[in-house]
């Protein structure tokens, strides 16, 4: 069916770093369009100096997300008929970033927190010159690796989104899920315990799930990344029998084979 | 609230438009109704033994007041309610789970209320202070939890016994199903699911911690749905076991 009568409507943020106002536009939709599709519309007819961020239009860049009636979402992802007919759809951008203009925002926080996680630093090779890791050991952290960094978790994250004082102190869910790939990988050395609980600071998150929520991957965020993480800062911080286990049967530190090259910026 | 972004100053306003606050208001009142009711059954001190049942409020009873003593280790100077001694262990276990500390964290203590709705509360600190840096002895309590089961595991057993004869009675079943949705729900606890392998970087050399950790996740996938039906459960065994032992009820006995 095409049907150009019926009309979409919305309530779109407008405005820069210095303030703004919801605007609302009515353009003519047809089957099949997502709120993407429809943003583009108004761009066309009615508001062409409309600033959006986007990509893909596949739910794979990660580019369009946004605040749709109060909810994290990808524009390029809610299908227009999930919505009532002539209900006004309220499109804001991510409010816990700061905004560039209209629904386009500064999500550079993001980058400073990436380039503070120590990267991949692997075990020496074995006997033959190889590295093997298995496949019951690779399936748990393929689940971490789908992540397209939309940042919507970090968006509904309540711990930065409401406490703006905290982006200091917090890493966010995206990060805890890089993390979580790195510290559960079987063949990677680098010990980032310290790093999550003080300067990622992991124990502000108080596990309401909302980034498990969001996730359009349907990345386990909560469950299978920060609660396992949360875990591991317990036995190396806070549990006495694990202390008193590491003091009687301490191991050293596995070292990198000899030859293996460091890799730059493998430093804690 | 404002942020950097400057959008919040303007359109202060909850955008979502469908009703989020049901959520966090049936968490207050299910376990606030939960909590006010274990409670009251811990103190009644009375009716909780209806041979062969025994209320898993006052399992394992360790006084010698009990009506049906597990394990009599306090002396006849203990005149309290038996129930006081170990009430607290199966509720610090719910009240340090995972799963419940995002329910109460939403309902009562509105941190946030739900997705996308500002926080209540003006500063935050989530578990980085006391008293919720505490819940990071979760698996504490679940080391006294899995003690429990096993206790809960034979008054299940015993539940058959019918004076020496092997009967089943409506209280029977319940008795079982109390047990088998506490063994899902201990079981594929968080901490249970890290203890029993997931601290593990490689299973390749650890069959079988990786197939418990397996079982483990099984189970955690539903956690939340383990959590309410046995929070339910338990409180239903008590109260009909409650009812069987006040002549409220006669309990139907199939096999006796």
């Amino acid at each position: 069916m095409t049907d150009e009568t019926r009309d979409a409507t919305m309530s779109i943020w407008r405005g820069t770093k210095t303030g703004g106002r919801f605007e609302t536009y009515t353009v003519p939709m047809v089957e099949g369009m997502v709120v993407l599709d429809v943003i583009h519309r108004i761009q066309a007819l009615r508001a062409p100096d409309l600033a959006v961020r986007w990509n893909c239009k596949a739910g794979k860049c990660g580019s369009c997300s946004a605040e749709i009636n109060g909810h994290a979402r990808l524009l390029c992802m809610t299908r227009m008929n999930t919505f009532a007919p002539g209900e006004e759809i309220t499109v804001s951008p991510m409010k816990t970033f700061p905004i560039i203009k209209d629904l386009v925002t500064d999500v550079s926080f993001n980058y400073e927190k990436a380039k503070e996680i120590p990267a991949f630093k692997p075990k020496p090779k074995e006997a033959d010159g190889t590295r093997r890791m298995y496949q019951e050991d690779i399936d748990r952290v393929q689940e971490f690796h789908k992540c397209i960094e939309c940042f919507l978790c970090q968006d509904t994250c309540h711990v930065i989104r409401d406490h703006e004082e905290n982006k200091k102190a917090f890493a966010g869910p995206r990060f805890f899920v890089r993390l979580a790939a790195l510290e559960m990988h079987p063949l990677d050395t680098n010990d980032r315990l310290e790093l999550i609980r003080q300067k990622a600071g992991l124990g502000f998150c108080n596990i309401t799930k909302c980034c498990t929520e969001v996730c359009p991957e349907d990345i386990h965020i909560t469950d299978n990344a920060i609660i396992p993480l949360k875990e591991r800062i317990v036995t190396e911080f806070y549990d006495p029998l694990a202390w008193v286990k590491r003091r009687v049967l301490s191991k050293g530190a596995q070292q990198p084979g000899p030859g293996e090259p460091e890799p730059p910026s493998a430093k804690a | 609230m404002a942020t950097a972004s400057g959008v919040r100053r303007i359109g202060d306003r909850v955008e979502r438009k469908d009703l989020w606050w049901v959520e966090p208001l049936i968490y207050v009142v299910v376990l606030g109704g939960f909590v006010v009711y274990a409670t009251w059954a811990s103190l009644a001190n009375g009716n909780y033994y209806a041979d062969p049942y025994l209320s898993p409020f006052y399992s394992p009873c360790l006084a010698q007041n009990c009506v049906h003593p597990t394990l009599p280790l306090l002396g006849s100077w203990w005149n309290l309610s038996p129930a006081i001694l170990i009430v607290g262990s199966p509720l610090a276990f719910r009240f340090t789970c995972y799963y419940y500390r995002r329910s109460y964290y939403r309902g009562f203590f509105r941190s946030p209320p739900a997705c996308l709705v500002p926080d209540a509360p003006k500063t935050y600190s989530g578990e980085t202070r006391f008293p919720f840096i505490i819940q990071n002895l979760h698996r504490y309590t679940l080391y006294i939890a899995v003690l429990v089961l096993v206790v809960l595991w034979w008054d299940a057993i015993e539940a058959f016994n019918f004076h020496g004869h092997f009967g089943i009675g409506l209280g029977t079943v319940i008795m079982v199903a109390n047990v088998l949705l506490l063994t899902g729900y201990t079981l594929g606890c968080h901490s249970a699911r890290y203890l029993v392998g997931g601290y593990l970087d490689s299973f390749h050399k650890a069959s079988l911690r990786f197939r418990l950790w397996t079982y483990s996740n099984r189970l955690n996938v539903r956690h939340n749905r383990w959590a309410w039906a046995s929070l339910v459960v338990v409180g239903l065994t008590d109260l009909y076991i409650r009812l069987v032992a006040m002549g409220v009820i006669v309990d139907p006995r199939w096999i006796s």
